[in-house]
């Protein structure tokens, strides 16, 4: 086994990829014994630190529905300086002259399984931040709001281009490259505009030049005329300065009712700004948000606060006055955004729901972040801002903009579709199969934005039928070709090619479960999972799963946010499955299964079980369930730490001991995208509930055997503990009705 | 001719039971198409029906019945001629029914029969059928010399008796009579007549003879001038007008204005009196308030009202009232008093709800009063109780205003606010068009220069330090730009809506705001306009949008205002409102004339709703260079209480000066916001039709966003029931609106009025100046309705209509060749035939239709004064003007024959002013005023005197200047000389003369009335 973890972990490493299954079974029926699907991870842009990119471009296949590129596992004769694919044989270009076996190019090698080019072609698109920034916010966050965007402006690349738009009742665009009086254009938070309308009325269209008609203007046309869009270092003070004197939207908001926030409306114009002018070049709409949407297309709520805002009890109850139309509205300018390669980053800061799971696709389909909290003025917003322009070892930005990822397999391979933050380009190439998991139908998938922890769940078929064989020791393909604009806006392409042997499920069985990938499975079982639940009845999908995973032991997951809304609403719901579907396996795992860390004075830091009985007085327990981080200090310790013994010098170790979990959540809090809220509780402190919501409730006011003993905390929750679980799966699984 | 008059009222186009004589005349019928073809365009020349002379069509041969009546004026003689003597004859002054106006006067109404007379010596034969005959002579006029001899000796010495001494004679009084007096009546009725004698009936037939020579001699002025009133009018002109009747003879204006001025100027006119009729407008008096509203803030076209409506159907004088609620006060005239009732508000009538005036009458010891309006007995309330003295009346009678004044005012209580909330001050919104044409002709910059000092002079609520009212700025082309002048701010903030088809205003907070604090800011701002557009190539505009987005914010800020939109061209860019050139010459002198004047639907319509409800009052400068849609343009101002003012090809150096005037006086204006205004009257009578610058949303309610002190509003009364002479007729207008300062007040005016049932007494007590407003604008209406040749027909009609009244009921039987002019009315035909040659009422496809729909609508909101001066511009002669005097120099008569080569001259009509420079005038008088040699030296395009340091120069420009302090428009002087190009729009203002454009002179005129009020008679 040993030797299949460390493929894996090598794998992944090199390329980003983990399959659920290593070895592929050999024809479609034993495929679909198998219940997991042939399926991976892919993490298109997975820090690669020791891979330099190549200057030239790749080599194509020239069969029109093929144009795999060069790779390793083509065959190559160096003599005639041919290569083949998919049986073509194709002349090597001029360029490749002096190739031979000893002299052969980087993408013929197999460490370069994964490999990067820089496309030249084509002018440099500069990044482009459009800051969409509500204002009916209370005087306090807008103020940190701003310092946050202000700092924001210094860690822009100078030659980027920022632009702003800011609302309340009503929209405005401002200008930015005027002297003197500070312009804007102002929009009706009420009205739903066409794209052509907003370019018009921002004065964006000029009359067509004769004899140019039907061109769309180039970029660098585009950014002379645009004043909304202007280079960093041309108006950072301007912008600054007017940043500095934003206001809080200054009509006045009556008792009972909520302030008008044109969320819907300043998004539209947001769009059909970047749209008119900048088509097909890489940039960020980043919507900072208050509050829900409440007047206009697009609006969430009334603005009566009698009226609450949509739970899931009213989704359920089919009570969701505005859900539809709103969700409607938010896709279809989520797909017009996607089209233009536009991302968009949604910044949640409210104590309320502020209509995200309604506004979710915005970020799902063009690859934005989506970050909540409770204020703009907190730490979790402030660093989290400040890391979506955290730099590479380069000094890059960790973003990429505009990706397309194209699969391409070999011919006993179809991909049935692909789950993450990306929209189909309806791409119906030859290995695309009619079986759609996730967002099929394509080979092709436009991925907006993108980070190095940016992973794509793709799930193929083998269409190879039983009858006809793979020959012995035959290897399936996949080529993963990702076209983006790298963040110092460098056209690149990178290439992923692996292969896996084809394993005859009947005479090596042992060998395909030996290939298993459990933690891959897992987290491509539950992005599935989270894909339907996103589309279906909450309780539909749970059924499904445990039909599907009744093999799987998913008793952590079954329980998770992702799955569950009870207790969450429809904006968590919305905002974990999000995060869910982007993150890479590490991280993937850590939502499904929360890590606990128990610190004691009787040994190092050891992880636990996330059980209730690893609560125990004289711990301090440290869970990271991804998005919170909980420091959980156990009566006892909680009792020392308020006496202050940690005051005293003769108790310095327990200061260490005390010190000790914050350091690693110190760690991981550096690291985290987006942070955790950082929770620090003790015993009975009313934060602990995050904690004893995600153990086992091995012990329970109902199971009295252990009530009042002192082998952990008894939690009060009627679900059913692992243990239970497991007693259930287990005579389900001898049960012949499995 | 339609069967509906113009007027609302169907009487005055009905058939008169009354006077059952001219009812074919009148109403429609084949007789009627005269007074059409009269001022109109010359018609093909056809022989008349013989026989009946009132049927004649053609200009030609009306002219001659014309004449042939006044002709006849002199065979009456013996008992008229004793009249100019000073004996009047009994049996007219007898027949006048009150003895009210000395006897002369009754005299000098009938325009004298001899002054006509002694010009047409020698004929006798009956007139009628000499029409069709006496044709011949007139086509032919006989040489000119043979005139001369026959010119009785008066004519040669016209202003021998000069027309304004008042002295010896009773006749001196009445200047016309005076004049026929003095020499020619003498010449024509008192002795044999010195031409040869009467050739008999076949006389005329002989063009060759004599008599008829002299005869077509004197005649030749006005035939010519039917003619020539068209195209070669000015050749004509030049013709021998010295051969025509004596001017001097026929009632002049200036005469009456002076004569008033005379008897009635610097004296205190109290009003203490039912039925007083007041001095003219054009008298300087001082006005006390003993319990009726002051002349200044209400007129009445009569005093004394018919008691019923059957007099009034048969006189057809229509009843009227024109309000000016806020006319200003002199200085010397105490200010309005305000009355606060606290929390209760106003005492009010219980049934009619009537406000507290001094015709309630208090009973019961006081505990009761009963309404003068509505009879109904109610309650005083106990706060307002008060015992009476043995004269019943209340004690606290001097304390009260209301119980002794004919005007006060209320301060209203929240129950007469909008949302029972107190009002918020009000604002003003400054809306530039910043398109190409308004930034290349420097207008931008100058407005925004112009504003940093305006803005100190906002008008402030009396004993205030600074103006409450607030201000806002907006600029536009195809978009709108909104500007944050917050005072917090450092810079402005510009905020751009382009969304023209859904127009917001952008923001709350900053955009109306207090100049006093903002100044910094706005200055900034000012600074900055001219300089951010300055290489703008926008030539597009919107419209409807800018004033949608006014009322937009007044709606968000909860307050009433004004809008002062500078616009530069008609709005073509696509927006709501977006109009299109319909200006179509040919449409002129046809029956769809009207769609002229009508203002495009939809869009304006519903605007000037919302405008009125939010109390939004639209003033638009308007700096076109061509057509723009004025019709349609100026429907929100003229609906709003709002101004509007053109200036045509704007250029900064001729035009500018003269703009910022009007800007200036329109900023400054006293002004109440967010009006409406409600006339009650007692029992018998009611407001039935209304005139001005409002919007009606039923039939009693006047509103109007903004109400200043210019704007007139006509009010029409009609009979319901008989009026009793015992108490009259009294009548309430009562004005809510905001004041200045953002405080909601009713302002009440009171008038009582005599009732008779003797027309006579009607007659006396008639005022021109406001009949002749009343039919200004209810014929400015109807043209809106009707074309415009019927409503010239409605207006002589009924000019001739109520001169007949007068004659039939209230003058001595006497010959029907003599024309009898009421006392009261006796320079109406002057008004009336400048009324109808008045631009929007003259069919004419030389006049702009912009220019023609602009007077249309200023006249509709106009008061007394200014009908007044607008009709009868006033010509004062410079040339002999005394420097060293105080006295105001004399207005002659608007006529070229009143021009001399050597003279000087200044014309204004409160619209527009004139220095006319004769072509032989004094070069040192040129030299004082212009600092040049001679008048060649002058400079093309001058429209300001120099200031020079010399005594006449001073003295003109004084004049000048205190002309345009008095108006209520700025006027941009222009400076023509005799026989320029431009002296052809001076001429247009000699409205005594034939039209430029069409229409006749005032002889002409009186003559045709005159054969019209024969033929009513007969």
């Amino acid at each position: 086994m040993a030797t299949y973890q460390e493929f894996i972990q090598q794998n992944e490493d090199r390329d980003g990829v983990r399959f659920s299954w290593n070895l592929w079974p050999s024809s479609r029926l034993e495929a679909t014994r198998l219940v997991v699907p042939v399926s991976c991870l892919f993490t298109p842009l997975k820090e690669r630190p020791n891979l330099p990119p190549v200057q030239y471009e790749p080599v194509l296949c020239s069969r029109a529905n093929c144009k795999a590129v060069l790779n390793p596992l083509c065959q190559v004769d160096f003599r005639a300086k041919i290569w083949s694919c998919c049986y073509l044989k194709h002349i090597f270009p001029p360029s490749y002259a002096g190739i031979s076996d000893v002299n052969q190019p980087a993408e013929l090698m197999p460490q370069f399984s994964t490999i990067e080019y820089i496309v030249q072609r084509g002018p440099a698109a500069p990044l482009i931040f459009l800051y969409v920034v509500d204002t009916c916010l209370e005087e306090e966050d807008l103020q940190a709001l701003k310092e946050s965007l202000q700092m924001s402006l210094s860690l822009l690349p100078p030659n980027a281009l920022v632009g702003l738009i800011t609302f309340g009742r009503m929209v405005q665009v401002h200008e930015l490259s005027c002297e003197g009086i500070a312009k804007s254009y102002v929009f009706r938070g009420t009205k739903d505009l066409t794209a052509k309308q907003i370019q018009e009325m921002l004065g964006l269209t000029k009359p067509a030049v004769t004899g140019q008609q039907g061109r769309p203007l180039a970029p660098q046309d585009a950014a002379a005329t645009c004043k909304f869009l202007q280079p960093v270092h041309r108006v950072d003070m301007n912008l600054t300065d007017l940043l500095g004197e934003l206001q809080r939207d200054p009509w006045p908001v009556p008792q009972g009712k909520r302030p008008l926030r044109s969320t819907g409306v300043a998004l539209s114009v947001a769009v059909g700004l970047l749209e008119g002018t900048f088509p097909n070049t890489g940039a960020r709409v980043m919507l900072f948000i208050g509050g829900p949407p409440t007047q206009g297309p697009g609006m969430v709520v009334g603005d009566e606060l009698k009226t609450p805002i949509r739970s899931w009890h009213d989704i359920q109850k089919d009570n969701a006055r505005h859900l539809k139309k709103a969700t409607k509205y938010y896709e279809a300018l989520a797909n017009r955004s996607a089209t233009n390669g536009h991302s968009i980053d949604i910044y949640a800061c409210a104590l309320d729901q502020t209509g995200l799971l309604e506004m979710k696709c915005l970020s799902n389909l063009t690859g934005g972040h989506i970050v909540m909290g409770d204020s703009f003025n907190t730490s979790l917003f402030k660093q989290t801002f400040q890391r979506v322009f955290s730099k590479d070892y380069n000094g890059d930005f960790r973003m990429a903009f505009g990706g397309v990822l194209e699969v391409k397999t070999s011919r006993e391979l179809k991909v049935c579709g692909a789950i993450g933050p990306c929209v189909s380009l309806n791409s119906k190439a030859p290995c695309v199969s009619e079986n759609e998991l996730g967002t099929g139908g394509t080979s092709q998938w436009k991925v907006c934005g993108l980070n190095p922890s940016t992973t794509l769940g793709i799930y193929f078929e083998v269409v190879n039928q039983h009858n006809a064989p793979v020959p012995q020791g035959g290897r399936g393909a996949v080529q993963f070709v990702t076209q983006y604009q790298h963040s110092n806006t460098q056209r690149r392409i990178r290439v992923t090619t692996i292969a896996r042997n084809w394993a005859d499920a009947q005479s090596q069985i042992q060998h395909i479960e030996s290939s298993f990938d459990q933690e891959a499975a897992a987290v491509l079982m539950a992005r599935l999972g989270v894909f339907r639940a996103e589309s279906e009845e909450g309780p539909d999908v749970l059924r499904w799963l445990d039909r599907q995973l009744i093999r799987l032991f998913m008793f952590h997951l079954r329980r998770s946010p992702f799955l569950q809304v009870f207790n969450n609403s429809p904006d968590e719901s919305s905002y974990y499955r999000h995060h869910f579907v982007r993150q890479d396996l590490t991280q993937s795992l850590i939502m499904i299964q929360p890590i606990l860390y128990s610190y004691s004075f009787y040994g190092p830091p050891e992880p636990v079980l996330l059980d209730s009985s690893s609560i125990l007085p004289d711990r301090i327990l440290l869970m990271d369930t991804f998005f919170q981080l909980v420091i959980y200090h156990g009566e006892t310790i909680a009792q020392w730490r308020k006496a202050g013994y940690q005051e005293m010098a003769e108790y310095e170790n327990f200061k260490q001991l005390l010190q000790a979990p914050l350091d690693d959540a110190q760690e991981i809090l550096q690291t985290r995208f987006p942070m955790p809220r950082y929770i620090d509780t003790e015993h009975g402190g009313s934060q602990a509930r995050f904690l004893l919501s995600k153990v086992n409730p091995s012990q329970t006011h109902n199971n009295l055997y252990a009530w009042g003993q002192e082998t952990g905390a008894p939690i009060l929750t009627d679900d059913v503990s692992l243990q239970v679980f497991m007693d259930h799966l287990k005579k389900l699984a001898v049960s012949s009705s499995a | 001719m339609s069967q509906q008059g113009y007027v609302a009222a169907p009487p005055y186009s009905q058939a008169q039971p009354g006077m059952g004589a001219y009812q074919g005349g009148f109403g429609s019928g084949p007789t009627q198409p005269l007074y059409g073809h009269y001022g109109g365009p010359p018609q093909a020349f056809s022989a008349p029906p013989a026989g009946k002379m009132h049927l004649i069509v053609l200009n030609r041969t009306f002219f001659l019945s014309a004449i042939t009546v006044v002709m006849i004026f002199s065979y009456p003689a013996p008992p008229a001629v004793s009249a100019p003597y000073g004996q009047p004859p009994h049996s007219l002054y007898n027949s006048m029914a009150s003895p009210g106006p000395p006897p002369t006067q009754q005299l000098t109404n009938q325009m004298s029969s001899m002054n006509l007379g002694s010009h047409v010596q020698g004929l006798q034969s009956p007139p009628p059928p000499v029409s069709s005959v006496v044709q011949q002579p007139f086509q032919t006029p006989p040489p000119l010399t043979m005139a001369p001899p026959q010119m009785p000796p008066g004519l040669q010495s016209p202003h021998m008796s000069p027309l304004m001494s008042p002295p010896q004679s009773p006749p001196a009084s009445m200047p016309m009579a005076s004049q026929s007096m003095a020499g020619t009546s003498m010449a024509g009725m008192g002795g044999p007549f010195p031409g040869p004698p009467p050739p008999g009936p076949g006389g005329f037939q002989q063009p060759g003879l004599g008599s008829a020579g002299q005869f077509g001699g004197y005649m030749a002025g006005p035939q010519q001038n039917m003619p020539g009133a068209f195209p070669g009018a000015p050749s004509a002109m030049a013709g021998p007008p010295q051969k025509k009747l004596d001017p001097d003879s026929i009632p002049s204006i200036t005469h009456v204005i002076e004569d008033d001025q005379v008897k009635q100027g610097g004296q205190v006119f109290t009003t203490n009196i039912r039925g007083q009729v007041p001095p003219l407008v054009t008298t300087d008096f001082t006005v006390t308030d003993q319990g009726n509203a002051s002349p200044r803030f209400i007129r009445c076209t009569t005093y004394s009202l018919p008691c019923t409506a059957d007099l009034a159907k048969q006189c057809q004088v229509p009843l009227a009232a024109i309000i000016k609620p806020f006319a200003s006060l002199p200085k010397n005239e105490t200010p309005l008093y305000v009355v606060n009732h606290g929390d209760t508000g106003p005492v009010r009538c219980n049934r009619c709800k009537a406000y507290m005036c001094p015709y309630m009458q208090f009973i019961d010891g006081g505990r009761r009063y009963q309404c003068g309006f509505c009879n109904c007995v109610n309650e005083v309330p106990v706060f307002y109780f008060q015992h009476l003295d043995h004269m019943g009346r209340r004690v606290d009678f001097y304390e009260r205003p209301e119980l002794s004044l004919g005007s006060y005012e209320f301060v209203a209580t929240l129950d007469y606010c909008k949302n029972n909330k107190p009002p918020n001050s009000p604002a003003y919104i400054f809306m530039i068009d910043v398109s190409y044409n308004n930034i290349k002709s420097g207008l931008v910059k100058l407005i925004c220069d112009e504003l940093k000092t305006l803005l100190e002079k906002l008008p402030r609520e009396e004993g205030m330090e600074t103006s409450a009212i607030k201000v806002g700025f907006v600029t536009y082309n195809k978009v709108l730009h909104f500007y944050n002048v917050k005072s917090a701010l450092a810079q402005p903030q510009m905020m751009v809506v382009s969304d023209t088809a859904e127009m917001f205003v952008p923001l709350l907070d900053g955009f109306l705001v207090n100049y006093q604090d903002s100044r910094a800011v706005i200055y900034n701002l000012l600074d900055q306009i001219p300089d951010m557009f300055a290489d703008t190539a926008e030539s597009e505009t919107v419209f409807a949008p800018v004033i949608q987005a006014g009322v937009e914010a007044f709606k968000a800020a909860e307050c009433s205002g004004k809008l002062f939109i500078f616009h530069s061209s008609m709005p073509t860019a696509e927006a709501p409102g977006k109009l299109k050139n319909r200006d179509d010459k040919k449409l002129v002198n046809t029956d769809k004339e009207k769609t002229l004047f009508q203002p495009q639907k939809g869009v304006y319509e519903q605007l000037s709703k919302d405008c009125v409800a939010s109390g939004c009052c639209v003033d638009l400068f308007l700096f076109p260079s061509q057509y723009t849609d004025i019709a349609t343009m100026a429907d929100v101002p003229s609906h709003t209480g709002g101004s509007v003012y053109k200036y045509s090809n704007f250029q900064i150096e001729t035009d500018g000066e003269h703009f910022l005037r009007d800007l200036r006086k329109d900023v400054q204006k006293s002004i109440g916001f967010d009006a409406i205004m409600r006339v009650r009257t007692s029992t018998g009578f009611r407001a039935t039709d209304f005139f001005g610058g409002m919007y009606m949303n039923n039939t009693t309610d006047v509103e109007m966003a903004a109400v200043d002190c210019d704007n007139g509003v006509t009010v029409e009364f009609k009979h319901d029931d008989t009026l009793s002479e015992e108490t009259g007729a009294l009548m309430q207008c009562a004005l809510l609106y905001t004041t200045i300062g953002g405080q909601r007040r009713l302002r009440i005016h009171n008038l009582s009025l005599n009732c008779s049932s003797q027309l006579s007494e009607l007659y006396k007590s008639c005022e021109t100046d406001s009949l002749i407003n009343f039919f200004a604008k209810s014929a400015y209406r109807a043209i809106l309705n009707q074309p415009l040749k019927n409503v010239r027909e409605i207006l002589v009609n009924q000019t001739a209509h109520m001169l007949a009244c007068y004659r039939k009921n209230c003058a001595s039987p006497s010959a029907a060749s003599q024309l009898i002019l009421p006392d009261a009315m006796k320079v109406f035909p002057v008004y009336m035939n400048s009324l109808m040659k008045t631009a929007p009422l003259v069919g004419s496809t030389e006049l702009s239709t912009d220019d023609r729909a602009h007077q249309r609508l200023s006249v509709m909101a106009m008061g007394v004064e200014d009908t007044q001066l607008l009709l009868y511009p006033r010509l004062i002669p410079l040339h002999n003007i005394d420097v060293n005097s105080e006295k105001p120099a004399t207005p002659v008569r608007c006529s070229e024959e009143r021009l001399t080569d050597s003279g000087i001259f200044l014309l204004e009509n409160g619209q527009s002013m004139f220095l006319w420079l004769g072509q032989a005038s004094s070069p040192d008088f040129i030299q004082s005023l212009f600092n040049v040699p001679s008048l060649a030296h002058l400079q093309g395009h001058m429209c300001a005197l120099p200031e020079l340091d010399n005594p006449l120069s001073r003295k003109v420009r004084s004049i000048i200047s205190g002309l345009l302090e008095k108006r209520s428009n700025s006027m941009k002087l222009q400076i023509v000389r005799q026989k320029d190009k431009p002296e052809m729009l001076f001429r247009q203002f000699l409205v005594e003369d034939k039209g430029l454009h069409g229409g006749a002179s005032y002889m002409d005129f009186l003559c045709y009335v005159h054969r019209e009020i024969r033929q009513l008679l007969t």
